[in-house]
């Protein structure tokens, strides 16, 4: 449940959008995610208090001074930047198992009673996992729930975006195909379930690997912003021609502000005795 | 053993703990709906998996009533449990209110408050001279999926107005990020962090980004600072695992600080007993 940081009652999102990761292969949503509350300079406004997810505690990841670096952040918290009509749920930790189910429709309640306009889901797929078809060019994906599939169906095809293929369920046995999302943790069950309940969301995915996934995190960030225009560090529209993936290019992506709370992202230093 | 339905026959996924949690397994858990036996399966797990807090019969909380709570200290973890027993439980005027009965994979509690050192468990202290102070001492394993009960459980029963919050663990000096090596780190040493509330003097330094602090104490943290009560937890970064001397001195700091400070009477003798408290637990080793 939605827990305001001074205790005061909930904040008035109607109409707003929410912006939350999947917690997926490579945390690519959940870093996408970070670059969006950093660059944005979003303000925490409250907690998701939930029992779903692992406990964590630690200081500010966002911090930028000496005096904000002790605030304390916890597993599930939600920012906002009321001008931009954009509120942000920052998932940091796990999910206990046998949770997921409880977790979503928590979630899909509170976004309901708050009337919130839609869900951007950010999140990651296994890349080894692809198809045929997916294989070939660029590795960023979309997908709609019914109750967006107009409205925003035609802003990605102005974008030349590429909707996630759907996959045989048995091949070779019957025709029936489904959305294959190995890797996406809550996210075909979180769509699923905004299908049947009418929610209107947006699923933008990237596949990739685990490993060094900041430059996927990057790319994925990019791909919200050529669509949203949250920050102003998009300056050329990609034309249609144009291979989707040379948009990301790194001197773009700099321009995504680095929260703090990523450095030693790899682990700690190396003994001295090694060299 | 179960057939699929191409005739091969395959082993069922163990649901029994976390040490089987294949990414496989979730998937196929997410694919599909849940089944009534699924359901079952899992209501059965979670009844067997609840945690369940005692109070003694004369402790006022066994009506079913909040009782008034001016500090709650918790010690988790052998060395903190141990650092609480010999510096501040001995100084005496305590007596035991209450215990906490859990299963789980690595360990289970019983529900007698009659326990040994060597025992995993988790026991309620009330100061005698004021009944309004709490102290926890918990030697056990509370598993991820417990975490959230125990604190339902264990702060349901509390008033927590002008409550005070102080959590001690430890953990191992190699989950310390820092640029330099971990291994020239002066272990063991002391972090902390706190809530917004918290107002006081920190007796150590706060835990720096990118580290952070899990399990138990993370959720009595993360708690206290959804529910705006002043709270603090003292990490100790240590590369003991087991029980030892240095890494409970290394708390003695923290006896200085103000939720501490009234608690402790007398630490003349603190020294010695910890020492016993130490032997005592070698013992079970036959090799050493």
């Amino acid at each position: 449940m939605f827990v305001s940081c001074d205790g005061s009652a909930c904040p008035d999102f109607k109409g707003f959008m929410l912006l939350m990761p999947a917690v997926s292969v490579g945390n690519v949503g959940q870093l996408a995610v970070d670059l969006v509350i950093s660059t944005v300079g979003m303000s925490k406004v409250g907690y998701f208090y939930t029992d779903c997810l692992v406990p964590m505690v630690g200081n500010n990841p966002y911090a930028t001074t000496e005096e904000n670096t002790t605030e304390l952040c916890t597993n599930a918290e939600v920012y906002a930047a009321p001008s931009k009509q954009l509120a942000v749920l920052q998932i940091r930790s796990l999910f206990i198992k046998n949770k997921y189910r409880s977790f979503c429709q928590t979630l899909l309640s509170w976004v309901k009673s708050c009337s919130f306009a839609k869900i951007v889901l950010l999140s990651s797929s296994h890349a080894y996992q692809r198809n045929d078809q997916q294989l070939h060019g660029t590795s960023l994906r979309y997908l709609l729930s019914s109750a967006v599939e107009k409205a925003v169906g035609d802003q990605m095809q102005r974008l030349n975006r590429r909707e996630l293929e759907q996959t045989a369920a048995f091949p070779g046995v019957t025709d029936e195909k489904v959305f294959h999302i190995p890797g996406g943790g809550i996210t075909k069950l979180l769509f699923t379930e905004s299908c049947t309940k009418g929610i209107p969301m947006i699923v933008l995915l990237k596949f990739c690997s685990e490993g060094d996934n900041i430059p996927d995190a990057l790319a994925l960030a990019d791909y919200l912003n050529e669509w949203l225009q949250l920050t102003a560090n998009q300056v050329k529209v990609c034309q249609p021609t144009v291979n989707m993936e040379s948009c990301s290019s790194p001197a773009k992506s700099s321009r995504w502000k680095i929260p703090s709370s990523w450095k030693l992202l790899y682990g700690s230093g190396l003994p001295p005795a090694l060299f | 053993m179960m057939a699929t339905f191409f005739g091969e026959v395959v082993a069922p996924p163990s649901r029994a703990g976390d040490d089987d949690d294949d990414d496989e397994e979730e998937a196929a858990a997410l694919e599909r709906e849940e089944t009534p036996e699924d359901r079952e399966i899992r209501q059965q797990l979670e009844k067997k998996r609840e945690v369940h807090i005692l109070w003694n019969s004369t402790s006022t909380a066994s009506n079913n009533e909040q009782f008034p709570c001016s500090k709650f200290v918790l010690a988790v973890g052998h060395n903190a449990v141990a650092f609480l027993s010999s510096f501040v439980l001995s100084s005496g005027g305590w007596e035991v209110v209450g215990s906490v009965k859990l299963w789980n994979e690595w360990c289970r509690t019983s529900n007698t408050t009659k326990v040994l050192p060597t025992d995993s468990f988790c026991l309620f202290y009330r100061l005698i001279s004021d009944p309004t102070v709490l102290l926890c001492q918990c030697s056990c394993y509370v598993a991820e999926d417990q975490q959230f009960q125990w604190l339902e459980k264990v702060f349901g029963c509390m008033q927590k107005t002008d409550l005070q919050v102080l959590v001690l663990s430890t953990c191992s000096v190699t989950e310390y990020k820092t640029t330099e090596s971990t291994l020239t780190l002066p272990s063991p040493f002391l972090k902390a962090l706190k809530t917004s509330m918290f107002k006081d003097k920190v007796c150590s330094s706060l835990l720096e980004q990118p580290n952070i602090a899990r399990d138990l104490p993370a959720a009595v943290l993360s708690y206290c600072q959804v529910w705006q009560i002043p709270a603090v937890l003292y990490q100790c970064y240590t590369d003991i695992i087991k029980l030892d001397l240095v890494t409970i001195e290394a708390f003695e700091p923290l006896l200085s600080s103000r939720i501490l400070k009234g608690l402790v009477k007398d630490i003349s003798r603190s020294t010695e007993i910890l020492r016993k408290v130490v032997t005592t637990n070698e013992i079970d080793n036959i090799y050493t």
